[in-house]
């Protein structure tokens, strides 16, 4: 790798910074994939590239931040290679999410995983980041390498997609196993991935 | 005048989230679905690769 070697504090203080950020890379994996076991493989793969990628980490700037740029360019990348096709893990089906009163029909985690699933990727990615993963906009504009108006308007789509999705009930029942589907968020993830590059180049 | 409440649907029964023109119902929940993974206990897989890492080098 090159670099300066990062002394054995360092490396420890790198390390629990990992460590900290695991159950956050493992939410957004699940967020952007989907499948529990395919999340965590996500997520593996991710600490070997962050730890072998250390020395390009700054120390106190952002583990969270740092990690997700890795962890969301790894994802590019095996979805591109057609490994993941957005398939929904049942197993979470019938846990109830939120039961608003005066609503006869709760919003199961069911639900909202396969809403969020049938997203474009980036906008599932965006609304992630800032919707669920509490990162600004600014931030989130940094971690998949695009401008702020374009994140803004990423999340705004996909809000007023989910709005649509969850209130009127109309949730596409498996619209990524569709082969025209899968096709166009393959298309979509290659405009994506021609942005990206910011870590782990592979 | 006679305030025949037709204009307004009452909101009983307190949706009041949506009416504030604030987040809808589902946004919350999108929260809920992201802490529910951060909250869950790392699987063993995790803390080994972890303890692993400090070999690797």
């Amino acid at each position: 790798m090159g670099g300066t070697e990062r002394t054995a504090s360092e490396k420890a203080d790198f390390k629990r910074e990992l460590t900290e950020v695991v159950p956050h890379l493992r939410a957004f994996a699940r967020g952007l994939c989907g499948r529990a076991d395919m999340a965590d493989d996500l997520v593996q793969e991710t600490l070997l590239k962050a730890w072998a990628a250390q020395e390009r980490f700054q120390p106190g700037t952002s583990m969270r931040a740092w990690t997700f740029v890795i962890l969301r360019n790894a994802y590019l990348t095996d979805m591109r290679r057609n490994r993941f096709r957005g398939e929904y893990d049942e197993t979470v089906a019938e846990r109830i999410l939120t039961a608003p009163a005066g609503q006869e029909e709760p919003i199961h985690l069911s639900d909202m995983h396969r809403a969020l699933l049938t997203l474009p990727p980036e906008r599932r990615e965006a609304l992630l980041l800032v919707g669920a993963g509490g990162f600004s906009y600014e931030e989130a504009a940094t971690i998949c390498d695009c401008a702020v108006g374009t994140i803004k308007s990423r999340v705004g789509r996909a809000r007023a997609a989910l709005n649509t999705m969850l209130s009127d009930g109309s949730i596409p029942k498996r619209s990524l196993q569709d082969d025209a589907a899968h096709r166009a968020i393959l298309e979509e993830l290659d405009d994506v991935a021609a942005g990206n590059g910011i870590a782990a180049r592979s | 005048m006679n305030s025949d409440k037709s204009v307004m649907p009452s909101p009983r029964g307190g949706s009041a989230a949506k009416k504030d023109g604030k987040d809808p119902e589902w946004a919350n929940g999108l929260r809920k679905l992201y802490d529910s993974v951060v909250d869950e206990p790392l699987p063993d897989s995790f803390k080994d690769l972890l303890e692993q890492l400090d070999t690797k080098d």
